[in-house]
């Protein structure tokens, strides 16, 4: 697989690391002079290109048209922005992943077709938003294409859940409770399960129900 | 008319002041408060100081009621975001992004943004000055030279 990272800094270096020794064949483009340079000597010449990974002449050097994934790893979201929607249009990249630093800016990857963002502020607050509040629902992953959410939620002692059974639950449509976590232990829900006070809920619920379901099963603060 | 334009570098001051002394309404999105001794000591417009990629900061400069939407910061990508985020979120009537890199702007041309290419403006018409062609229409200039094609 040929791998194409666009960013040199933190991120990259580390990606770039692991993906080597995973056998890959990879690219690092950096578009500062010095950092490509300590880069390369970090490396090995052969995975470093100094250029702006924004430039269709660069890309066409780096090999954009064979490459099988391009990485979006730059600290600024608007580098990442057009080197993902250049290679997109210009080069037709199949999987293109890119680093958004903004999560509000990850609705407008999405308009251009990169469903594939990640967010280290979001993940950051969701988990602090996880350790202060348990009353809202903490979205932990996306799949299909980030229309069904696997999202936590804790059982407050304010909950109107506790004491309830599963089955008793109003839940929104092709939403559900797949599994508690009470004391630090897993288990699966059956619909005579008594909620306890904190439990953690972990539903899957497509993404326009998300509000319902919140209204369902958290405590409104 | 009202019109927003993003970065008063050089460009964004000139267009800000040339627009707002014909009698448009202009606001200027500007990050750095120190560029906007550029529009001189009365300002001519309304000013509205953040990021331009940061959709609060768009909705506070009254995009959603402009007829135009400039995008001249001296970022390419900035511009080429801003401009995007703009065309997803309004129906603004004219959008138009500065980009200074000739295959970007071409390629951005062909997924139908309005992009101003300096140096192909200039190059165009330096050409046309120093051979006594006559000047052409923009779009003419605007257009990726063949002899730049990748």
């Amino acid at each position: 697989m040929y791998m194409i990272l666009i960013g040199g800094g933190n991120v990259g270096i580390q990606l770039a690391k692991r993906l080597i020794a995973r056998g890959e064949e990879v690219l690092v483009i950096e578009k500062d002079a010095g950092t490509a340079g300590k880069l390369a000597n970090l490396l090995g010449e052969e995975y470093v290109m100094h250029g702006d990974g924004c430039e269709v002449f660069t890309q066409r050097d780096a090999g954009f048209e064979r490459a099988d994934v391009i990485v979006a790893v730059t600290g600024e979201d608007e580098d990442n922005f057009v080197a993902c929607q250049l290679a997109k249009e210009v080069w037709k990249t199949e999987r293109i992943i890119a680093r958004v630093n903004d999560p509000s800016h990850e609705e407008t990857f999405r308009n251009i077709g990169i469903e594939e963002t990640v967010s280290a502020t979001g993940i950051i607050y969701n988990l602090i938003v996880q350790q202060i509040s348990g009353d809202d629902l903490v979205p932990v992953a996306a799949l299909h294409r980030g229309n069904v959410e696997i999202v936590e939620s804790v059982v407050s002692s304010r909950s109107p859940l506790v004491g309830k059974l599963v089955r008793e639950l109003k839940l929104p449509q092709g939403s559900f409770i797949a599994y508690v976590v009470r004391e630090g232990v897993g288990m699966q829900v059956a619909p005579d399960t008594r909620i306890e006070e904190d439990d953690m809920l972990v539903s899957i619920v497509a993404m326009k129900d998300a509000d319902a379901l919140r209204q369902a099963i958290c405590v409104k603060s | 008319m009202n019109v927003v334009i993003l970065g008063c570098g050089r460009t964004g001051a000139a267009l800000a002041l040339q627009l707002s002394s014909r009698g448009h309404s202009v606001t200027i999105i500007e990050r750095n408060p120190e560029s906007l001794r550029r529009l001189g000591k009365q300002y001519p417009c309304r000013i509205v100081l953040g990021n331009g990629l940061d959709e609060d900061v768009i909705a506070k400069a009254g995009t959603e009621s402009a007829e135009a939407f400039f995008a001249v910061t001296r970022g390419d990508n900035t511009n080429l975001m801003a401009a995007h985020i703009v065309r997803s979120k309004y129906d603004t009537p004219k959008i138009c992004v500065k980009v200074a890199d000739p295959h970007r702007a071409e390629a951005y041309r062909k997924m139908g943004l309005f992009c101003i290419n300096a140096s192909g403006l200039l190059s165009g018409m330096c050409r046309d000055w120093l051979t006594d062609e006559p000047y052409k229409g923009i779009d003419e200039y605007n257009v990726l030279p063949p002899e730049l094609e990748v």
